[in-house]
């Protein structure tokens, strides 16, 4: 399993967004090292697809994919399960992801 | 670091509003206490905290308080804070407080704006008494241990001296063109 962080630094919430990710994935039993990523001019936002910050992809993949595909420098609005915007994921949004892959993976 | 700091005047303007009136600094200037927020559409720190927003402007109207929101965010790079997309965002949450457009973004150039939403709070004489951030937590409500912002309201509306006059606005950067 390959899990992504991608942040930008003007968007104050990357710290306890990557920390909010560590502590899942200990909850999870993953020991796997996260790939994070400080996405620094819009060409790499286009280039890494980037929408905004913060993102977390598990095995490539978006743990919320987004509707809109503007890829440029900015802050992630997360919609959270009680419908209020967050700019960070929850615990359990990042936690469905890592059990879908986990799942769909062989053996 | 915003170009007021606690003690100085409010910087006047003019500004159009998502209800096709121009606003002015002056039109508020029998209220008790004045809450000039930068914000925008598109930043989920404004968009997290603007609940709350409304909550306050809705329990401190009738004791002579008036919120403003500013947004003078870049609209060609960010879109979704066009004047247009703005007069959608309030028409949805139904803002209970004007949302003035800053498109040549010197009003948020004067008072040194940096973030959304950040919060410049005069009292009745139009001094600056709190510059900030709303709380202390924009993930979630239930959990704000420090109400800022509200605090340094009950304090202008009971004729105290504030605790804390200044925090750090915590949120997206403004767009600059």
């Amino acid at each position: 399993m390959r899990v992504s962080f991608l942040y930008y630094e003007e968007c104050p919430s990357h710290d306890l967004a990557l920390e909010r990710l560590h502590e899942v994935m200990a909850e999870e039993g993953i020991s796997r090292e996260v790939e994070v990523i400080k996405v620094e001019t819009e060409d790499r936002a286009r280039e890494l697809r980037f929408v905004g910050s913060p993102t977390i992809r598990v095995d490539g993949q978006d743990i919320e994919p987004p509707s809109d595909s503007r890829y440029v420098l900015t802050c992630r609005a997360y919609r959270l399960e009680d419908d209020r915007i967050s700019p960070l994921p929850s615990k359990d949004m990042i936690r469905r992801a890592l059990r879908s892959v986990a799942k769909s993976r062989p053996g | 670091m915003a170009n007021l700091s606690p003690g100085d005047k409010a910087v006047p303007f003019e500004l159009p509003g998502v209800d096709d009136r121009r606003h002015a600094l002056s039109d508020y200037a029998d209220k008790e206490a004045l809450a000039v927020v930068f914000t925008c559409n598109h930043c989920p720190y404004a968009r997290a905290w603007e609940d709350r927003l409304i909550d306050i402007q809705a329990d401190y109207a009738g004791r002579g308080v008036q919120l403003i929101a500013i947004s003078a965010n870049d609209a060609k790079k960010y879109p979704d804070d066009s004047f247009p997309r703005m007069k959608e965002r309030s028409e949805e949450k139904g803002f209970n407080f004007p949302y003035l457009y800053d498109e040549s973004q010197e009003i948020a150039r004067a008072y040194g704006a940096e973030r959304t939403p950040e919060i410049f709070l005069f009292d009745r004489d139009g001094t600056l008494r709190y510059h900030g951030t709303v709380d202390d937590n924009y993930d979630d409500p239930a959990a704000v241990r420090s109400h800022y912002f509200i605090d340094a309201l009950q304090a202008i509306l009971g004729g105290r001296e504030l605790t804390t006059t200044e925090t750090t606005p915590v949120g997206c950067t403004i767009k600059w063109q």
